[in-house]
């Protein structure tokens, strides 16, 4: 008898620490949300949001805060890292489920787990010795034009790196989840195998690869240190990719130390972080979403 | 016509047979370029030692205290994440297993809150350090890198939980086992391999992170004594010496980035290798 009350104690013990720790987790975004929310109130009660968010003045000792170059920044550095990651991936995952052996697949996953594994300021170590003297000697000449090589081109492709495994391995998971009886049927119908592809199988995945690469920006869109390695940090609105730039995490990251003695920074730089959390969360919901519907669509 | 679709298809082919070597080319590039670099100054003084006087300016001295420092955290980190991770993952598959649309909620706001960017969480643990008059502390280090590493360790193991066949829980169910013993007795034990793998994911996941521990756990040259002293990190450690203008410190950044790459590969191996090993416990 006291045994199983002792049993029940003990479940009920172990039922009230993982709800405990279920209510945590589900907690601290909220956390996040409020408490950043609750930092940047001073800032945004004191000028209108639009204003901030267009604004391309950036004197924090004046008391300006225009956070146009920083968005603008992070947008040219994330799309353009985009272009260059996004096809490779696409080519490099239809190889590898369509055409390729089994044992290249088979490689495949513990090249994208330590790609993915690497941390993000070991790849800007790698983007500081090889990308950035590249653009510096051979691509900015070569175009006729000067650059440090810190720029916002090094930046996207350091990103474009970091961000080939995450995509990877979400494309893969859309290809090897399709039905084989699809490609079967369009075979069967005489259509060759790259038809199969281009009009069955691609269009079949849309929504799963449209998601892979929604996931894919979002990450790229919040990376900090391998960007602000190389990027150059400069608060202008650049007009080119060769120039160097100063993306959003770049600016929290650079000036978190220095700001308390200056007022309304540290409330600046929280809305800064703000506008990140938000923006990345409704992408990676929004792609999460897309991913969720193509799968019950099936 | 014919002629046509077949070149179309041979060359989108050759494209995607690059694209499938360009990725491992550059991944052997990288490694290649970091081990190239940083060997050179990789010594048994630099992984044993702390700073000593003049280390900025290239002097004696090594990254000991920022090589103990990661470890401190990364393990405090996984530590705590495991703590919670654990029974959030099991509940979801012993205690929520009918609840299926509160369960695709659940697993849709962690894949979610996975994107939340390390920066974010640095910058919202900065704030609430500030809120409650701490400074930058081993302990605030730990507590930012567990926030997130949370997430990742929890959806790790939901999906290996996920796969353990429902027919083990209503066997367990049969005999008579509360929920607790088929979460721990059973649940725990069919799933060991791939906790395995989560937990030093996570651990990777947190030795590796630069941003979150940028403002959290701030930076000292000694090995701190309790968890309110500041700690070194290896990926400051690194950040820090490479902006620097003397070129013997601008080495060793080099060097410590072999350091973190060495770890980060071992952890990953001893992912793979531990897994395999207990596999002996599954039932099949």
């Amino acid at each position: 008898m006291r045994h199983r009350h002792k049993r029940k104690l003990i479940d009920r013990l172990s039922h009230g620490w993982m709800l405990f720790s279920l209510m945590i987790v589900l907690l601290i975004p909220l956390a996040i949300g409020l408490g950043l929310v609750m930092k940047s109130l001073p800032i945004l009660q004191q000028g209108d949001f639009g204003k901030l968010l267009i604004g391309t003045d950036w004197h924090p000792l004046k008391g300006r805060f225009g956070f146009l170059p920083f968005i603008v920044s992070s947008l040219y550095v994330t799309l353009l890292s985009f272009l260059i990651a996004g096809p490779i991936c696409l080519m490099a995952a239809i190889y590898l489920t369509q055409y390729a052996r089994r044992w290249l697949l088979k490689i495949m996953h513990p090249v994208i787990d330590v790609l993915a594994g690497i941390p993000s300021v070991v790849y800007g170590v790698w983007g500081v010795l090889v990308i950035v003297p590249f653009i510096a000697r051979q691509l900015a000449p070569f175009c006729g034009r000067e650059s440090s090589g810190y720029s916002l081109l090094a930046g996207a492709i350091v990103l474009a790196v970091m961000s080939i495994p995450f995509i990877l391995n979400l494309l893969i998971e859309v290809f090897t989840a399709m039905p084989i009886e699809l490609k079967e049927a369009s075979l069967a119908l005489g259509a060759t195998y790259w038809e199969t592809i281009k009009r069955v199988l691609l269009r079949e995945g849309f929504s799963g690869i449209v998601a892979a690469f929604g996931l894919g920006i979002s990450k790229a869109l919040g990376e900090t240190i391998a960007v602000l390695m190389v990027v150059g940090n400069v608060v202008c609105i650049p007009d080119g990719v060769l120039q160097a730039g100063y993306p959003l995490p770049a600016l929290i990251a650079n000036n978190y130390g220095e700001m308390m003695s200056i007022p309304l920074y540290d409330s600046a730089l929280m809305l800064a972080a703000l506008i990140l959390f938000v923006i990345i969360l409704l992408f990676n919901g929004l792609a999460r979403l897309t991913m969720k519907r193509g799968r019950v669509q099936r | 016509m014919k002629r046509r679709k077949q070149i179309e298809e041979s060359v989108c082919k050759v494209l995607m047979a690059g694209a499938t070597y360009l990725i491992i080319l550059t991944l052997l590039f990288l490694i290649f370029v970091i081990l190239k670099r940083g060997l050179r100054s990789v010594s048994w003084e630099m992984i044993t030692q702390v700073p000593k006087g003049g280390y900025y300016f290239g002097e004696e001295g090594g990254i000991l205290n920022a090589i103990v420092g990661s470890f401190y955290i990364a393990a405090g980190a996984t530590f705590l994440a495991f703590l919670i991770g654990l029974p959030v993952a099991l509940f979801m598959n012993v205690f929520l297993t009918r609840h299926e649309r509160l369960l695709e909620r659940i697993r849709f706001f962690m894949d979610v809150l996975w994107g939340v960017p390390s920066i974010v969480y640095g910058a919202f643990g900065f704030a609430v350090m500030v809120y409650l008059g701490l400074r930058a502390s081993l302990l605030a280090g730990i507590i930012t890198v567990t926030l997130l590493i949370v997430p990742i360790m929890i959806r790790a193991m939901d999906e290996v939980l996920r796969m353990i066949p429902q027919g083990l829980l209503e066997a367990s169910y049969a005999l008579g086992s509360t929920r607790t013993e088929i979460s721990f007795k059973v649940f725990c034990r069919q799933a060991l391999p791939g906790m395995i793998t989560a937990v030093l994911l996570a651990f990777g996941r947190g030795i590796g992170d630069t941003a979150s521990v940028l403002f959290t756990a701030g930076y000292t040259d000694y090995i701190p004594e309790t968890l309110l002293q500041p700690v070194a990190t290896l990926p400051l450690a690194i950040f820090f010496q490479l902006s620097s203008p003397i070129p013997e410190v601008q080495e060793r950044a080099y060097a410590a980035a072999v350091v973190l790459t060495v770890i980060i590969l071992v952890v990953s191996l001893l992912a793979r290798l531990l897994s395999a090993r207990f596999k002996e416990h599954v039932l099949k």
